[in-house]
């Protein structure tokens, strides 16, 4: 028979063994920032289309991600998606001529943003917006330029099929 | 002579079969009185009776002066402080050592310091002279010191009452003597009242002030061990001598030999 | 004919009796707790009893069914192209059903048994009948901490089964099957949502906590003070604490799916 000292003690590790794995479940598992905002600023982007890309998305440079999907609305009048990226304040110098598009990881994985640095001196600041946005790529809509193109071009019929299958 | 328990017109019935069926009982103050009879009689139910685990289908139960069927919860635990009561397999918790079996009463129902706890522990350990195994676990111990311990614990609060369910089962000689030993002197130095279930014969007589017997669900004979012993019922005569056979026939209930033996197609 | 239909409803009414007993025994234990300070220390004992000695077999279930998971994942999902979705698959699947379910039935078979053994053997040995001729209430001495450390122990085991299991994962895809670690971890932050991923694995096995412990002690509690009669109850116990698990968590994840 432990004394009660002894199980009260193994009680009170494994009461913060607990505790210490739900806080790791709640960070790195589900990668709840909601809590503590992590150190950024916001920039945003319009696009004609965002596919599946969702809030907490990752954003990424040169395949590296250095933040996350906020915030996803619809602007009214131009009926553009606006989405709002967070960006860690350790990636501070993007230039403001840079391109965002959303890709995705793999065949079936999630859509991320993609931000293309360009070449020039300033640099984004916290609430502007990325000009140049690429749409998602839809398998639909791909798929129906590509009968469309064939059912349209007979005489460069396999010139066409050529680039679809490259794309 | 004044009463503590009075039972009036006890009926209990179990599965429809009556245990007991208008028993009168009395259990006179700071005496020791003996409830005898053959194994099945209801010995242990008229003691859960007493001590309100059971109810009663009818009849009255008081124990001093209070109606235990229709007491309240609390009531009922505020009378159950008052008396003690030992199981015929003692009912130590197997968790706790000896001393902390006997400190349990005191701890739940006292805010008695630890050092005062200590002490009404080993006094009662003492008084059934087991002081030197406090630290062992009940598992260690053997019936008969199992028993005494609970004896100890029966009796940590003081109780008025204490009732003994077959103390002297399954028990040596020595222990027995112990144990008989015992239940009298702490009747005598405490002022205990003492109700003792049990069907053996000669040490329970040996130590009764007042002895009833039941058995078929009533009262066969009550008295003094000597108005018992003299007592002339054939019931009463066969459960004291133990004889095999008489009015509790030595075969269960059947059809006569022959017919079974000849009936042999219709298993 | 006659004799059947009265059979038929004596079983009725046996087990309406039967639920109406563990319903009483339910509310004894939630409502009779014992005052503060007692009750805390009898309370943080079956915590240890019931919680800490179960950790051990907890964990090592936890290890082993997280390899598993890793590598069928890994190998089905790279006939797809799409094994960069270890992480999530692993995450999801031991978060949301896993976790509580497997745990429940562990703590069934380990803290539960032992529970409906020790009451039933208390109740045998006459321990709960002394109690009460000692003016002591066995379900609030006895049953309530009991009750209270099995609701407080299985959420706590859940959670630890959901972080080592994901351990597990993690060492089989990415120290074994070489996974970039970076993304192992990063598609699993976007696909697993806090709240309807692991908060509501959490209710679960709160739901679990109070049904499992329920049962066990309601089998001790109600045992045929034999031994016989113990042997069948943490029988019982086991069965019947994993069916009811399982049936609950397809209503649970009805509910949860359904937006409840």
């Amino acid at each position: 028979m432990l004394s009660q000292r002894i199980i009260e003690t193994l009680v009170g590790i494994f009461l913060l063994a607990a505790i210490l794995a739900l806080i790791t479940l709640a960070f790195k598992v589900s990668g709840l920032t909601t809590f503590f905002k992590q150190e950024g600023y916001n920039i945003t982007a319009s696009f004609d289309d965002i596919g599946q890309l969702k809030v907490r998305g990752s954003v990424k440079i040169g395949g590296v991600t250095v933040g996350e999907v906020t915030k996803i609305a619809i602007d009214p009048s131009t009926y553009k998606a606006v989405v709002t990226l967070r960006i860690n304040s350790t990636v501070k110098d993007i230039p403001v001529d840079s391109s965002a598009s959303i890709l995705t990881a793999g065949l079936l994985g999630d859509n991320y943003i993609a931000i293309t640095p360009m070449y020039s001196k300033d640099f984004l600041k916290d609430n502007d917006e990325i000009e140049e946005t690429h749409s998602a790529m839809i398998l639909e809509k791909l798929i129906g330029q590509f009968l469309f193109s064939i059912g349209h071009s007979n005489d460069k019929n396999s010139d066409t099929a050529e680039k679809g299958a490259k794309q | 002579m004044k009463n503590l328990i009075e039972i009036n017109k006890l009926t209990f019935k179990r599965n429809n079969r009556a245990i007991f069926n208008n028993v009168d009982l009395f259990i006179p103050k700071g005496k020791v009185t003996a409830i005898m009879g053959p194994s099945g009689t209801g010995k242990t139910t008229l003691l859960r009776l007493i001590g309100g685990q059971l109810a009663p289908a009818n009849g009255s139960i008081k124990v001093a002066g209070q109606e235990v069927p229709t007491l309240s919860r609390n009531g009922l635990y505020n009378l159950r402080k008052r008396m003690g009561m030992l199981f015929q397999t003692g009912g130590l918790f197997t968790h706790l050592s000896v001393f902390e079996n006997v400190a349990f009463p005191l701890r739940e129902h006292t805010q008695l310091s630890n050092a005062m706890i200590r002490s009404l522990v080993l006094m009662k350990l003492e008084m059934v002279g087991l002081r030197g195994a406090r630290d062992l676990m009940p598992s260690e111990l053997s019936g008969g010191m199992a028993r005494r311990v609970a004896l100890a614990r029966a009796i940590a609060l003081d109780p008025e009452l204490i009732m003994y369910d077959e103390p002297f089962s399954g028990q040596d000689p020595i222990s027995m003597g112990v144990l008989v030993k015992l239940i009298r002197s702490l009747n005598d130095a405490l002022g205990l009242t003492t109700v003792i279930v049990s069907h053996d014969v000669q040490e329970t007589l040996s130590i009764a002030d007042y002895v009833y017997v039941i058995s078929d669900g009533g009262v066969i004979g009550e008295g003094d061990g000597g108005a018992i012993t003299q007592g002339q019922s054939p019931q009463l005569q066969q459960f004291l001598h133990g004889l095999p056979d008489g009015p509790v026939p030595f075969h269960y209930p059947a059809n006569t030999l022959k017919n079974d033996l000849l009936a042999e197609g219709d298993a | 004919m006659i004799n059947q239909v009265e059979a038929l409803g004596r079983l009725g009414i046996d087990v309406i009796r039967k639920y109406g007993k563990a319903g009483i025994l339910l509310y004894g234990a939630i409502f009779r707790v014992p005052n503060f300070r007692k009750g805390f220390a009898l309370v943080v004992q079956q915590i240890f009893a019931e919680g800490v000695l179960s950790l051990l077999i907890i964990m090592v279930s936890a290890l082993f069914i997280g390899m598993v998971v890793a590598l069928q994942g890994y190998h089905t999902l790279s006939k797809f192209g799409a094994s960069q979705q270890l992480g999530p698959l692993v995450a999801l699947s031991v978060a949301r059903e896993l976790g509580p379910v497997v745990t429940a039935l562990l703590f069934a078979g380990r803290a539960g048994s032992a529970l409906a053994a020790e009451i039933g053997l208390m109740k045998a040995t006459d321990q709960l009948s002394s109690m009460e001729m000692m003016a002591v209430d066995p379900l609030q001495r006895v049953i309530a901490p009991r009750f209270w450390g099995g609701f407080i122990s299985m959420p706590l085991l859940t959670i630890i089964f959901n972080i080592v299991a994901i351990y597990g994962a993690y060492l089989v895809g990415v120290k074994w099957l070489g996974m970039d670690a970076g993304a192992f971890w990063s598609n699993m932050q976007s696909s697993v949502e806090f709240h309807a991923d692991i908060l509501n694995g959490i209710y679960k096995s709160v739901v679990f906590g109070v049904v499992v412990t329920w049962i066990a002690l309601y089998q001790g509690y109600d045992a045929v003070p034999t031994s016989a009669g113990i042997a069948n109850a943490t029988t019982r116990t086991v069965v019947y604490s994993s069916l009811a698990v399982l049936g609950l968590d397809f209503v649970l994840t009805a509910m949860m799916i359904g937006e409840w």
